[in-house]
């Protein structure tokens, strides 16, 4: 049995072959219709999330499988102070797999450790993010055709944006990748992911302030919103949150292959002027992250397609 | 300088990182022991500007030493017998240490659930860098 923590639990062949079956669900789609009936995935979130929730429960039901849980921590027995190890017993005996998002980092690990079917981390606080990851990378997989010899460029919060944190580890095992790391001061990515990461493997990138100047290098343009409950402090919240707007203007100035990703929701961070630009792949990229999952939910549960 | 007399049987605690004395004190349990214990701060040190010292007197069976590596890497462990030191070593970084550092994020979910067990998992050798194998955030050891 397999539990997905973290991005990197997969090697890259795994996620070689998790994309392939995703890109093969994208082509045949009503050939997975019914690989999990019967199967049941249970969607533990214990804060907010429609799109990823979702997204999750989207890709069960179009494997045929079922779904239950919970969409936030009130209506759960958390409210009743229930441990995260006791919840994940209860709910082995209920579902097939899980996935939990959950405002603690690290509560989908301690899941791990208790529980008896497959656990996905569905977010854990600014810390990690997979089924995200995997979503950005069959994007980037599926409209670039390649994982390696990329530009890639992050803007915005690159601190508290787990996303970015964890398409950064990901992108890291990939050939010839270079990163160029656009934020505020404050939003910097954190020293250790600097520090431990790329410089310890040598891995190229560049920390700048200015969107204009960094755009014209770029593969890949991922951007992300300031989020306002990653702040201790609603003074910077409403400091920062404009800086970095993406426009047609800023468009201009980049390459005519590049792609714009964004995990979403965006508030104002890209213009809705640049949605009709054929580069802006994040509403195709929302929709990858339904195939992304449904290929997912299989390799756990150890579903072949006879 | 401020002079404490030699130990003819103990250990010395040396090179302590300045202000970082009372914490090694606290976490070697060194107040349940009937033995002697002298703590210098800010002594002074060619290699170190200011340095602390722990001075512990007598036979001691009952020090864990292992978890000094895990609070402060630099640390010289002096082994005294007959007034001489017959062993001088740094300490080892264990592999792992369970509720002895405390994770400090508060977003890590040890910081809701007081019943989980607070394990460091050492992820840097060469800089002595524990990371909490919940949130991953590396211990301080300010």
């Amino acid at each position: 049995m397999r539990h997905i923590i973290s991005p990197t639990d997969l090697t890259v062949s795994e996620l070689t072959d998790l994309l392939n079956l995703a890109e093969k669900i994208i082509q045949n789609p009503k050939k997975y219709s019914e690989v999990c009936r019967g199967k049941k995935l249970a969607t533990l979130f214990y804060e907010p999330s429609t799109r990823t929730r979702l997204s999750f429960e989207a890709a069960m039901l179009n494997l045929g499988g079922n779904i239950l849980g919970f969409s936030s921590a009130d209506t759960s027995s958390a409210a009743k102070g229930e441990s995260v190890a006791d919840t994940i017993r209860v709910i082995s005996s209920y579902a097939d797999i899980c996935a939990m998002r959950h405002p603690k980092e690290g509560a989908p690990y301690v899941a791990s450790l208790y529980s008896s079917i497959p656990v996905i981390n569905a977010g854990d606080g600014g810390h990690n993010h997979p089924t995200q990851t995997f979503t950005d990378l069959l994007t980037i997989k599926n409209l670039k055709g390649r994982l390696d010899h990329l530009t890639v460029g992050f803007c915005g919060d690159l601190k508290f944006g787990r996303t970015v944190h964890s398409l950064i580890y990901a992108l890291s095992r990939y050939s010839s990748i270079k990163f160029v790391l656009i934020s505020p001061e404050e939003l910097r990515i954190p020293t250790y992911i600097k520090k431990e990461l790329l410089e310890a493997n040598e891995i190229p990138f560049e920390e700048v302030r200015v969107l204009e100047k960094a755009i014209p290098k770029l593969d890949i343009l991922y951007m992300t919103r300031v989020q306002r409950e990653r702040f201790f402090n609603e003074e910077d919240y409403i400091r920062l949150k404009d800086t970095y707007i993406l426009n047609s203007r800023k468009m201009s100035l980049a390459k005519e292959d590049m792609l714009v990703l964004h995990p979403l929701p965006r508030v104002n961070e890209i213009a809705t002027e640049v949605d009709d630009d054929p580069r802006a792949v994040y509403f195709k990229q929302a929709e990858y992250g339904v195939y992304v999952r449904m290929a997912l939910i299989m390799k756990l549960l150890e579903v072949d397609l006879c | 300088m401020l002079t404490i007399g030699g130990l003819n049987q103990g250990i010395v605690l040396d090179h302590i990182k300045a202000g970082g004395a009372m914490k090694i004190y606290t976490y070697l349990n060194l107040d349940g022991l009937d033995n002697s214990v002298a703590i210098i701060k800010n002594a002074r040190s060619n290699k170190m500007g200011k340095k602390d010292i722990i001075k512990i007197e007598g036979k001691l069976n009952d020090i864990d030493l292992n978890i000094l590596g895990a609070l402060d890497h630099k640390i010289t462990i002096n082994i005294i017998e007959n007034g001489v030191i017959i062993e001088k070593r740094n300490p080892t970084l264990p592999e792992r240490v369970d509720n002895i550092l405390k994770c400090k994020n508060p977003r890590c979910i040890t910081s809701v659930e007081p019943s989980l067990v607070h394990t460091f998992k050492l992820t840097d050798k060469a800089n002595g860098t524990y990371r909490c194998i919940y949130c991953e955030q590396s211990f301080d050891r300010r």
